[in-house]
């Protein structure tokens, strides 16, 4: 520690922080642009220069390391002309257009061009004017307000893992650019737009909608990825305009991923569905709300009734609120079904009955910083868990050491130790492999299961790096969780973790992936989970958020079934032609924009929220909507006044964390059986087509992680199929041929394996995500 | 013609009197590796290398003029990579000594390189080489490769169990890659941008590794030191400014070229070795140390000696030792202009004062040429200059605006004419006989 005075007060800060963080921690503001606490620094603003003792010229804070005894003057004459100098030279070549520019009103030149800067400029000469620059679909620019601090271009190098972004050209005519004939296309993009100290980079969907102080805002979470940012949702007229990342160090730092901060474009999508509407005789009507819940109500009660309520299944959504989930599988178990289920592309429930509790990410999400030896199994990451990734990859430049298994190889601009790739099939062996080798290290004795392993280079590899280290853990991503040995794999992983003396737990999939078992939105007794009662179809269905033809593992089965059902009942805040077809009643619930509701994210983390608008149209928060039929369905305990006194039934008493989580696993024997020789599918849900709403934000739609999905392979299957790539390929699952897609080659795939992206209308009719495949020229 | 004139001269003694030859054989037989040899031979610590170097009281001949052997004793000892870097971009308008030393001695500059990778314990350098002299880069590949096969760099130098080697890298003409840490940034592959300091190159230098950079002809002065001693070095010079050094004098003389001359020559002496003026005109102002330093007037000058120290005393800067000399032809609202123009172009974009302040000054200089000038212009430029001066990575920005600065300061009656009638001082036909094309006579 050493002891600094800033401005008269002394303060004791630690070796090697600088000036800037000091004055800080004293609450001392200095001004500045190019400065970021989450980035490398530039020291090129110059804005921050201040009065140092002893040293003959202005010194810039951000870039001044403290020494014992240092004085520092942030408000001295020498500091300040510096300071007004600065913003000056930043102002002659600005435009003025704050009162056209998005950024007016949220903007660090204009809020410090009031302290600094002077009424009226001495520059008479011609201004600068840059030419724009196109970033993609979610990033604007109006270049000439560039003031070269560049924070973008630091954002894409350090934090997004790739440089996408430069300064070309020198002096004067300096301009931040893309590579030529490229976009920004990283799935962190839209952060450059709140980094960007002037209105040079601004949100494209937002573009000209409002001003700043015309929007109310409302603290949120995000109901995309298990992760649960913290958002600040900003609305006009009970229209969401705009998301921003609300600061919380220990889940979303101050990032958001795109899908995150431009989703609410979907809220406004066209597919909303602003009435109640039920089927009669074929013809769709909309009717009042007491008509389609009495509808409804009588539907489910007839098929209980004359079925049996086992006859009944519910298919929910783990973007669904915890409310919610709660009040359905109250609900279905009111009417004598046991079979809920959220897990809907999970294929392998044989853990179920054998958890010792609910499965999580078994430590806090910031705890994955300090871990010094990670390993990812069965993680698309990059795209599954973007801000998790964003953590490993600062970790990964700070000495730790991150390896990854899976049945892909994509780029996850993560300085990776060793990587194994392998089949889906050959996964389950593979994580044995390194369970076998860490035993073999550790010195611990390894499961009998395991004796007639050979361990591969890579599998060594992985176990030499894991081994060494003295705070490991293994994550399990959506790939392990859909995998169908998924129970396997968890229990490799507990072995592995117990190996190691370290932790190991899930990369939570969905908003709600541990609230939904909080929730007790679980088969439990006989009841079926959501592959059985799509297998074996039920004569009801209650839908809530999901579209099961999009959101299930398989989406065929799941379009199948709830054709055949008797009664489906859908609550859902859009409708879809789908829909349209196998429903029998569509209640318009509120997204998460518009109800108040919980998520527990997947540390276990609590997170309640309010509605930031009143709910388009006569949609209604779905928790009111589940404890009306609940009402009229007579079934006991729903007599809630508000989404609190659900939550209090559904989660007890207020607590941070949700307790009973535990990724403990009793009895599952080891499934190490390869099936060998035929092609198996590699499926990932992309980013951008995840769930109902991201699939319906425009701008998101356009970006280049929503290209429609191709069959990739590597260059040893193409042959094999006599295809070249660029070539339309005719891929079969179960015989006959479904869909026609472009091949393309992904060096990276294993042989015997072709890529294909579920969460796709083009994609559907090849059915599960872990299909057997015939692939032939078309 | 390699030189024009010296006066005692030791780094240009092979070429002093016409070009010798510059190849590996020519430089030995006028003693070349000689020093490197004795060095490798009797182990001579590094220590005492430094400490001959110290003695000799050499100081940066790019134009700051930081002792070389204070420098060299910055490196860490315990790193296990360092490197040595020479700085051949030079960039400065005026200075041609760099060019002509490694075009008539690379040699010599490869031996100071190894000399001081040894001292410093690196065993890999780079010479980063100015974009322009494209044939002298390609002649320093050349002398690589002899020396390489000669066994002077490589594994195991002269079976002497140090191993060195050395690496041209040619730049493509940035000024500010002449900046030691912006020329770093540029060997490792990025835009040449100044890097902030703390940390120095020593500590933190190319790819992250203890390095020491220096310029040409300071590298190609260490055999000449380790030859004669540290201290007949110094004495060659005066007290605090050792040795000889090198002069590109440009500009309004009969017999414009490098000369070498011991540090602490009166500029007098220096000018008549360049010819005297061109004409017989009047002396009207010199800029001694290269564009970056603050011109003189033609009486001030006159009574300097040429050495960091006198230099410094008469307000300005001994700098890269490139003398440009003007006579009374020249208008110097013109002359600024120009300058003003290159500082302009060559501002790597980095910080605010000089990116934003270097175009200023150009435009409001530009408008007073161009008999738009105001009267709260030199008002203006004061301000602007003051408002750029000491706020920024490196020292572009000053050497922006030291010479608007001394220009205004020393002919502000000048800069008024031109404001005030919207017309030069100096006679445009003045102007154009003073600038017409002159060929050097055969020396």
């Amino acid at each position: 520690m050493v002891e600094i005075e800033i401005d008269g007060k002394t303060l004791q800060v630690e070796d090697g922080s600088t000036v800037i963080e000091a004055a800080h921690k004293l609450g001392t503001y200095i001004p500045h642009f190019c400065y970021h606490k989450k980035l490398s620094i530039a020291a090129n603003c110059r804005m921050c220069l201040v009065q140092v003792e002893k040293a003959p010229k202005p010194m810039p804070a951000c870039a001044t390391t403290v020494t014992n005894g240092m004085k520092v003057f942030t408000h001295s004459d020498l500091a300040v002309k510096a300071q007004k100098a600065v913003m000056e030279f930043l102002l002659i070549n600005h435009p003025l257009d704050c009162p056209i520019c998005d950024q007016g009103g949220e903007c660090q030149l204009q809020d410090l061009a009031v302290g600094y800067g002077e009424s009226a400029s001495k520059y008479e000469e011609e201004k600068r004017v840059v030419p724009d620059k196109d970033l993609g679909p979610l990033v604007a620019t109006d270049m000439t307000r560039c003031i070269n601090c560049t924070r973008c271009v630091r954002f894409t190098a350090e934090i997004a893992g790739f440089q996408e972004l430069g300064q070309s050209y020198r002096g004067e005519r300096a301009e931040v650019m893309p590579f030529i004939g490229k976009t920004v296309d990283t799935e962190l993009s839209g952060n450059i737009i709140d980094l960007c100290p002037v209105g040079a980079l601004t949100s494209k969907p937002f573009r000209f909608s409002a001003r700043t102080w015309e929007l109310s805002r409302r603290k949120s979470v995000s109901p995309h990825d298990g992760l649960g940012s913290n958002l600040i949702v900003q609305t006009k007229h009970d229209k969401v305009l705009r998301v921003l990342p609300l600061e919380n160090e220990d889940i979303n730092e101050c990032w958001l991923s795109d899908k995150e901060r431009f989703s609410y474009q979907g809220l406004g999508s066209a597919d909303r569905l602003t009435k109640p509407m039920v089927k009669q005789g074929g013809e769709w009507k909309e009717v009042d709300w007491n008509v389609a819940l009495d509808y409804a109500a009588h539907a489910l009660r007839d098929v209980a009734t004359t079925h049996g309520g086992a006859a009944i299944g519910g298919l929910l959504s783990p973007h669904s609120t915890v409310e919610e989930l709660y009040l359905a599988q109250k609900l279905l178990r009111g009417l004598g079904s046991d079979s809920v289920d959220f897990r809907l592309r999970q294929s392998d429930f044989s853990a179920d009955g054998k958890r010792a509790g609910i499965p999580s990410l078994g430590m806090k999400i910031a705890d994955i910083s300090g871990l010094d030896r990670v390993l990812v199994v069965g993680s698309f990451l990059r795209k599954d868990h973007p801000l998790i990734a964003q953590r490993l990859r600062q970790s990964a430049k700070k000495g730790a050491q991150v390896c990854i298994l899976h049945s892909a190889n994509d780029e996850l601009l993560i300085n990776l130790t060793a990587r194994a790739v392998a089949a889906p099939s050959q996964l389950p062996a593979l994580l044995a492999q390194v369970v076998k080798a860490v035993c073999a290290l550790k010195g611990a004795s390894a499961d009998a299961a395991l004796s007639a392993l050979t361990v591969s280079a890579e599998a060594q590899a992985i176990a030499q790096s894991l081994a060494s280290g003295s705070n490991t853990a293994v994550l399990l991503g959506n790939f392990a969780q859909q995998h169908p040995q998924a129970a396997t794999l968890q229990a490799l992983a507990g072995q592995l973790a117990k190996a190691l003396g370290g932790k190991f737990g899930f990369l939570g999939e969905a908003a709600n992936s541990v609230g939904g078992y909080v929730a007790k939105a679980v088969p439990s007794g006989s009841g079926l989970n959501a592959a059985a009662m799509l297998k074996d179809s039920r004569q009801a269905y209650v839908v809530l958020g999901a579209e099961p033809e999009l959101d299930c593992a398989d989406g065929a089965l799941a379009l199948a079934a709830l054709k055949k059902s008797a009664v489906t009942v859908v609550l859902t805040p859009f409708k879809s032609p789908a829909m349209l077809d196998y429903a029998a009643v569509l209640l318009p619930v509120a997204p998460f924009s518009e109800t108040s509701g919980s998520f527990v994210n997947t540390e276990g983390r609590v997170q309640s929220f309010y509605a930031a608008a009143k709910p388009l149209g006569e949609a209604r928060p779905g928790w009111k909507v589940l404890r009306v039929l609940g009402n009229l369905l007579a079934i006991n305990g729903f007599e809630f006044n508000s989404s609190e006194d659900v939550r209090s039934e559904a989660l007890g008493a207020q607590a941070e964390f949700v307790s009973g989580l535990d990724n403990g696993l009793e009895g599952v024997r080891l499934d190490l059986s390869a099936a060998g020789g035929a092609v198996e599918r590699v499926a990932d849900v992309p980013i951008h087509f995840a769930d109902a709403l991201v699939r319906r934000a425009p701008a998101l739609q356009k970006a280049a992680d929503s290209a429609v999905p191709t069959a990739r392979m590597n260059s040893a299957m193409l042959k094999k199929f006599g295809l070249d790539a660029g070539q339309l390929a005719k891929v079969g699952a179960g015989g006959t041929a479904k869909a026609n897609l472009v091949a393309q080659l992904d060096a990276g795939l294993p042989d015997g394996v072709v890529r294909i992206s579920a969460a796709h209308a083009t994609t559907l009719a090849l059915g599960p995500m872990s299909a057997v495949l015939s692939v032939e020229k078309a | 013609m390699a030189l024009i004139d010296t006066i005692n001269p030791l780094l240009t003694t092979g070429w002093a009197k016409g070009d010798a030859g510059w190849s590996l054989k020519d430089y030995e037989a006028r003693g070349g590796y000689k020093q490197l040899r004795r060095v490798l031979e009797s182990k001579m610590s590094q220590d005492d290398l430094i400490a001959e170097v110290k003695k000799s009281v050499l100081r940066g001949r790019g134009g700051a003029g930081f002792p070389t052997g204070l420098k060299w004793s910055f490196m860490p000892k315990a790193a296990p990579v360092k490197y040595v870097v020479c700085n051949t971009d030079e960039g400065e308008p005026g200075t041609f000594k760099d060019r002509d030393l490694m075009r008539f001695d690379p040699h010599s500059v490869i031996e100071g390189m190894i000399i001081a990778g040894y001292a410093v314990g690196a065993k890999a350098g780079y010479n980063y080489i100015h974009g322009e002299i494209f044939e002298t880069y390609q002649r320093f590949e050349e002398a690589l490769d002899q020396a390489r096969a000669a066994g002077y760099l490589g594994d195991n130098i002269l079976g002497s169990g140090f191993s060195f080697d050395l690496f041209a890298h040619h730049g493509w003409g940035a000024y500010i890659c002449g900046e030691e840490t912006g020329l770093l940034e540029s060997i490792e592959g990025k835009k040449g941008q100044p890097r902030f300091k703390p940390p120095f190159p020593a500590n933190f230098g190319l790819y992250g590794k203890p390095t020491t950079i220096n310029n040409t002809e300071t590298f190609a002065a260490i055999p000449f030191i380790l030859g004669m001693g540290g201290e007949a070095y110094l004495n060659l010079g005066k007290p605090n400014n050792g040795g000889t050094k090198l002069f590109s004098v440009s500009g309004h003389v009969n017999r414009p070229g490098n000369f070498e001359v011991p540090m602490g020559t009166p500029f007098a002496k220096l000018l008549e070795m360049a010819g005297g003026m061109r004409g017989g005109r009047k002396l009207k102002a010199v800029i001694p140390g290269g564009s970056s330093a603050p011109v003189l007037p033609g009486d001030v000058i006159m009574d300097c000696t040429m050495d960091y120290d006198s230099i410094a005393k008469a307000g300005s800067m001994l700098g890269s030792g490139a003398v440009i000399v003007m006579d009374e032809t020249v208008c110097m609202v013109k002359a600024l202009e120009r300058l003003s123009y290159f500082y302009y172009e060559e501002s790597c974009g980095q910080c605010t004062p000089c990116r934003e302040g270097s175009g200023w000054l150009y435009r409001v200089v530009h408008r007073i040429e161009h008999g738009e000038g105001r009267p709260e212009d030199l008002d203006l430029l004061n301000r602007v200059t003051d408002n750029m001066m000491g706020k920024t990575i490196c020292a572009l920005a000053d050497a922006a605006a030291f010479p608007v600065r001394s220009f205004i300061k020393h002919f502000q009656g000048e800069f008024e004419y031109h404001i005030e009638n919207k017309k030069c001082l100096v006679d445009p036909e003045v102007q154009r006989m003073g600038s017409g094309f002159f060929k050097a006579g055969n020396v």
